[in-house]
């Protein structure tokens, strides 16, 4: 699982979603005291929205996602899988010229090509084959790049853990994906339903490992959600990642 | 990309040391002296190997997945480092015996969702990438990948060495998350709410769901 699966493009538009997010956030409270998160001030609307969330994916996308697992074989969805993420190759290679990453977006763009073209429109993986990795990026993680901060934790309804910054960015993250552009309309969201359910069938070991590990799913996930996306996540990659002084 | 494959490498050594015709006492004299990248590629191959030969922990029986890694992992685990480390300031307070049922429980959670992980998984290779460090280094982080289904995952090791000691593990990371800084929030909830005693209670409860599940 890399970076961007934590959070789901869901089927619906970005703007109608920022503006249910604004309302909730107008109508939740500010959590303080001594045990609050500093990046997460709006802990108590951020944890009912989970439960929320995790209503939806218990009766909907569980069951349909193993559903879709059970009845699909492994080859088939490793295809699907491979095709949503060819179409994820072309913007990481946008974003990575926006952060002046050369190299990633050279190995990004030729990623596509090679896919696109002799992956058979992206169904099949030749470039990790032939050893091209994958750098996944998208909008968020340029504005994160340039400076922007993530700002406070926001559990977006449907789409799950985001922050504002990621929330932000989610127009032009929507407007960078492929599968926006696919018409007519019926087929795009066709698309979209296929990509959710792919993702989740592909995340359901891992949902599993994660509410066997957390004592508390909720601060688990959000501190893994602002690890893999927050500040230190951009300048992770010295030596000295993960050291602890000896005397602890 | 020069990435070395230490299962190949393993089993060209084994190879090797057949023919040499080594005692089981120079194969332990060859391991106290392992370079960190090396153990670390060896303990990877090793339950990796086990778990494709073994038709129980194929069929998803935990038990046996939670015994293989007790006897592989473990004894290169600085355990009592790793718990310190994620209680933070509390474990300084906590008495012996605190400490000791600290890292008891802790230990039963981790290797619980290791191998609940490692049931998810089948025909995976582990890639140890080239290790940047000093020959004096007694620090060194170990990056790895694991390559299976999907795209690759990050998988890294940060090990310590004691004078005349053997390198050990202290922290691990998974895909960009490191488990001791997850972990010392997790705690810290808790210590802050309930003390010592109440992080103890809430490992022992998440371990007790986590044997009733499977």
């Amino acid at each position: 699982m890399k970076k961007n699966k934590l959070r789901w493009h869901g089927g619906l538009r970005g703007g109608r979603w920022l503006a249910a997010a604004a309302l909730c956030l107008a109508v939740a409270g500010c959590a303080t005291g001594p045990g609050a998160h500093p990046q997460d001030p709006l802990e108590p609307y951020n944890r009912a929205m989970t439960q929320f969330n995790d209503g939806v994916d218990k009766v909907v996308m569980t069951p349909v996602a193993t559903v879709y697992k059970n009845v699909l074989p492994w080859p088939v969805r490793a295809g699907i899988g491979n095709f949503f993420a060819n179409l994820g190759d072309l913007w990481s290679f946008v974003n990575n010229v926006l952060q002046a990453r050369g190299q990633a977006a050279a190995d990004s763009l030729a990623r596509f090509g090679i896919n696109s073209f002799i992956g058979i429109g992206g169904l099949f993986d030749v470039a990790s084959e032939a050893n091209i990795p994958r750098h996944k990026q998208d909008f968020g993680l340029t504005l994160g790049h340039w400076g922007v901060p993530t700002g406070p934790y926001l559990v977006l309804p449907l789409f799950g853990p985001s922050t504002l910054r990621d929330t932000v960015a989610l127009p032009a993250d929507t407007w960078g994906d492929l599968a926006w552009h696919a018409r007519p309309v019926s087929t795009r969201n066709s698309l979209y339903g296929l990509r959710v359910v792919d993702r989740r069938a592909s995340l359901l070991g891992v949902t599993g490992v994660r509410d066997a590990a957390a004592l508390d799913p909720y601060t688990f996930t959000r501190d893994v959600y602002l690890g893999v996306r927050g500040d230190a996540a951009d300048k992770a990659g010295s030596d000295d990642d993960g050291k602890l002084p000896e005397d602890d | 990309m020069a990435h070395m494959d230490w299962k190949m490498d393993r089993r060209a050594l084994l190879r090797t040391a057949g023919a040499l015709g080594a005692s089981a006492g120079l194969a332990r004299a060859w391991a106290a002296g392992e370079a960190p990248d090396a153990l670390v590629g060896r303990l990877s191959s090793e339950v990796l190997d086990a778990v494709r030969k073994d038709p129980q922990i194929k069929a998803g029986d935990v038990h046996r997945i939670v015994a293989l890694v007790d006897k592989i992992i473990l004894p290169h685990l600085d355990f009592k480092r790793m718990t310190a480390a994620s209680v933070g300031p509390g474990w300084r307070k906590a008495t012996p015996e605190q400490q000791q049922r600290l890292q008891d429980e802790f230990k039963q959670l981790l290797v619980r969702t290791y191998a609940g992980a490692l049931a998810e998984v089948s025909d995976l290779t582990i890639v140890v990438k080239p290790l940047r460090a000093a020959p004096a280094d007694t620090d060194v982080l170990v990056r790895t990948e694991v390559r299976g289904r999907g795209d690759p995952i990050q998988l890294d090791y940060r090990l310590a060495q004691k004078p005349g000691e053997a390198w050990k593990i202290y922290n691990i990371n998974v895909m960009g998350v490191w488990l001791v800084e997850t972990y010392r929030s997790q705690f810290a909830a808790e210590i802050n709410a309930k003390g010592v005693d109440g992080l103890i209670e809430a490992l022992v409860a998440r371990n007790k769901a986590n044997a009733a599940g499977k």
